[in-house]
């Protein structure tokens, strides 16, 4: 309070106050409107931009894409755009089963991430406390090796003759390599290993909330462990479960590097299709218009969640 | 202590025949190193509402919680209406618990959480919606079913507790400070309620609480506990007017305490030498051996102050007025005797224009010799 009021009291503070009020600009105003103007920077503009491109048709130039404004003949200014883009992705087959696979891929992924992290940040929130921060460590710890590193080691693990085909081989379980890599079950392996602290942390900070007196109470009423999880535990747990499976879900819909390295070729992921429009065909408008159809494939699911959400709070 | 015809019936522990409903045999629980109840035996009859009173970290809230199963005695045994508890897990037991912070299901209705249990039972959902509902309009929360624990206020929550707790008609219910969070006046009135419906159901009641007044006014009976012991047990009466130990005489209500040493024992009257008093005369007592040490308790209430010496009383001194607290119903006065002892002292003030005892005034100050309890602990 003290330290506040000799702040606010200083002259050069008092002196920039009095400068912004004159131009009506309070200091609440200038702490929303930093990370805003950040957002209009660096996401909104980009995303008009994308939109611009998407709307153009690509030419061999350079921008590789046709101007939005042009002269007519007659000198008049003529808005060149069409859906054209959009029609085609609509029409062409891979796209469609290029976004569908990577919806499944992406929601398969999801599930698997929150079957095997949930029972984790369960049990570390239920941890005593010098267990519980090192075992919170140990979950964070993988990113401190490089993301790309890390789906390397895996090739190593997969290859056929990586280190779990010669286990399976010298134990005498199998006669001939098992090939994994180079299949969606890699692909698998591959996002659920990289999301799954993104799962367990907004698990955990959810689970360690959870007062343990509700516990006893649906012990106390007569509910046996089991029933207490699914009555108390999981309902409880629902918005740890909703922020993670987006954290999971969102990057893995887009997730171009772990297909690459670990996928094989029947492994359509809308993510390689755009980076194959990108570079390989070099059609920025094709490419664009397939981000933005991502963006709201992925933005309507979280719309909707959020609405159901807030109509759970009011009602 | 009298004991007026037919009490036995409704006050079973005062009969030797009488077959307590829950008992609570030499438990021990530890933490570590630290003892939290000690050694602790307990007998509560069927339609009891008992109260452990002690300060925070006494043990009350341990027991209470090997009672309910939330914790497993180190060693000992607990037998509910002669079944041993031991190995009978919390959500298997006879019994129901209200909590201190009532922890009611946040993501339930009102309605949903008193029928939690029953569902659990297993029966069927309108049976179980029904008495939920039958529960609710006794605890005149009928209107609110459908809410949500949040949009309730702090005593509406405290009763969806009790009538979740109450409606699986439980043998033994557990409250943890049932009333701990509410505010004085709505304490006070919540109290009587809460007797009113234990007596209604007959069912069986502990109650932990660290608020003696509390303890005081529910109880049919009162444990007293100090560091995992449980120093006294009896009824409010016999708590207050027959203390065992200094620590109870001081817990319960305020007292003034006098050390000395048993000086005569006449049969009809007994001395003590106390070092702040001198020479005090009391009732005999039994027990006590010439010279033993003892402790002369006397509450504040029972002092008897006047400004002209008293004619009759055997024990009176004579003091200073040097503190007055005037809170209504009584006054509160801390007297200096001419050897610098501080006593207590209260009057209740019956008639609206007496001419008070004030700052500063000399007064004679006495008690009669049976207003003392010696203790020797």
């Amino acid at each position: 309070m003290s330290a506040g009021n000799a702040l606010t009291r200083s002259a050069p503070w008092r002196g920039t106050a009095w400068a912004m009020g004159k131009l009506g600009i309070s200091g609440r105003t200038l702490v929303i409107a930093i990370p805003m103007l950040w957002l209009l920077v660096f996401f909104l503009a980009p995303f008009f931009v994308l939109g611009r491109i998407s709307l153009a048709e690509a030419i061999i130039a350079r921008p590789p894409y046709t101007p939005l404004f042009e002269r007519g003949p007659d000198g008049s200014l003529q808005i060149i755009a069409s859906l054209e883009n959009y029609r085609f992705l609509l029409e062409d087959a891979l796209y469609r089963n290029a976004y569908l696979s990577s919806i499944r891929i992406a929601l398969v992924s999801t599930i698997f991430a929150l079957l095997i992290g949930y029972p984790i940040a369960y049990y570390i929130a239920r941890a005593p406390e010098p267990k519980r921060s090192l075992l919170l460590l140990m979950v964070i710890l993988p990113f401190w090796t490089s993301f790309l590193l890390r789906v390397y080691a895996w090739m190593g693990f997969l290859r056929s003759n990586g280190v779990i085909n010669n286990t399976l081989i010298s134990l005498g379980l199998i006669d001939s390599p098992i090939q994994m890599m180079q299949t969606d079950f890699a692909v698998y392996i591959g996002i659920v290993y990289t999301y799954l602290p993104f799962m367990i942390l907004p698990l955990y900070a959810n689970l360690t909330k959870l007062d343990g007196a509700l516990l006893e109470a649906a012990a106390d009423l007569g509910a046996s462990p089991m029933v207490t999880f699914f009555t108390v535990t999981l309902p409880l747990s629902l918005p740890g479960i909703v922020a993670g499976s987006m954290l999971v879900f969102i990057p893995a819909i887009g997730e171009y590097v772990i297909p690459a390295l670990l996928g094989g070729p029947d492994t359509l992921m809308i993510g390689r299709v755009l980076w194959d429009e990108f570079f390989g065909s070099r059609d920025w408008p094709v490419a664009s218009a397939v981000a933005i159809v991502m963006l709201f494939l992925v933005v309507a699911p979280i719309m909707w969640l959020q609405s159901v959400q807030n109509r759970r709070e009011e009602g | 202590m009298a004991q007026p015809a037919g009490a036995c019936e409704t006050k079973p522990w005062r009969s030797e025949a009488a077959k307590p409903f829950i008992s609570v045999r030499n438990i021990v629980k530890q933490f570590g190193d630290f003892t939290a109840v000690a050694n602790v035996d307990l007998d509560i009859y069927k339609g009891e509402l008992f109260c452990l009173l002690g300060e925070s970290g006494c043990g009350k809230s341990t027991l209470l919680r090997m009672l309910a199963g939330f914790e497993h005695p180190t060693s000992g045994t607990i037998t509910i209406d002669g079944e041993n508890m031991a190995r009978v897990p919390p959500d298997r037991r006879p019994t129901n618990m209200m909590f201190q912070s009532y922890a009611l299901f946040p993501h339930m209705s009102v309605e949903k959480n008193v029928a939690y249990g029953l569902l659990r039972e297993g029966l069927p959902r309108a049976e179980a919606y029904a008495r939920a509902g039958e529960m609710l309009r006794m605890v005149k929360l009928e209107k609110l079913a459908r809410r949500k624990p949040d949009q309730l206020s702090g005593g509406q929550r405290q009763r969806v507790a009790l009538a979740r707790a109450l409606v699986k008609k439980p043998k033994l219910l557990l409250l943890d400070e049932p009333l701990g969070a509410l505010d004085k006046k709505l304490r006070e009135e919540t109290q009587f309620e809460l007797i009113k419906i234990q007596e209604s159901l007959g069912v069986t009641f502990i109650v932990v609480t660290h608020d003696q007044d509390e303890a005081m006014t529910l109880a049919t009976r009162i444990g007293v506990m100090k560091d995992g012991v449980i120093e006294q047990i009896g009824e409010p009466r016999e708590i207050y007017e027959t203390p065992n130990s200094r620590f109870v005489a001081d817990f319960i209500g305020s007292v003034n305490l006098f050390e000395g040493k048993i000086d005569a024992a006449a049969p009809d009257l007994m001395r003590i030498e106390t070092q702040d008093l001198g020479a005090v005369l009391l009732p005999p007592q039994s027990g006590l051996t010439l010279g033993q040490p003892v402790w002369g308790a006397v509450r504040p209430e029972r002092f008897a102050l006047s400004r002209a010496k008293p004619e009759t009383a055997p024990n009176a001194w004579h003091g200073v007025v040097e503190e007055m607290g005037y809170i209504g119903h009584m006054s509160h006065y801390r007297i200096r005797l001419a050897n610098g002892v501080l006593i207590r002292a209260s009057q209740s003030n019956r008639l609206r224009d007496e001419d008070p005892i004030s700052w500063d005034e000399k007064v004679w100050i006495s008690v009669q010799p049976s207003a003392f309890r010696v203790l020797t602990r």
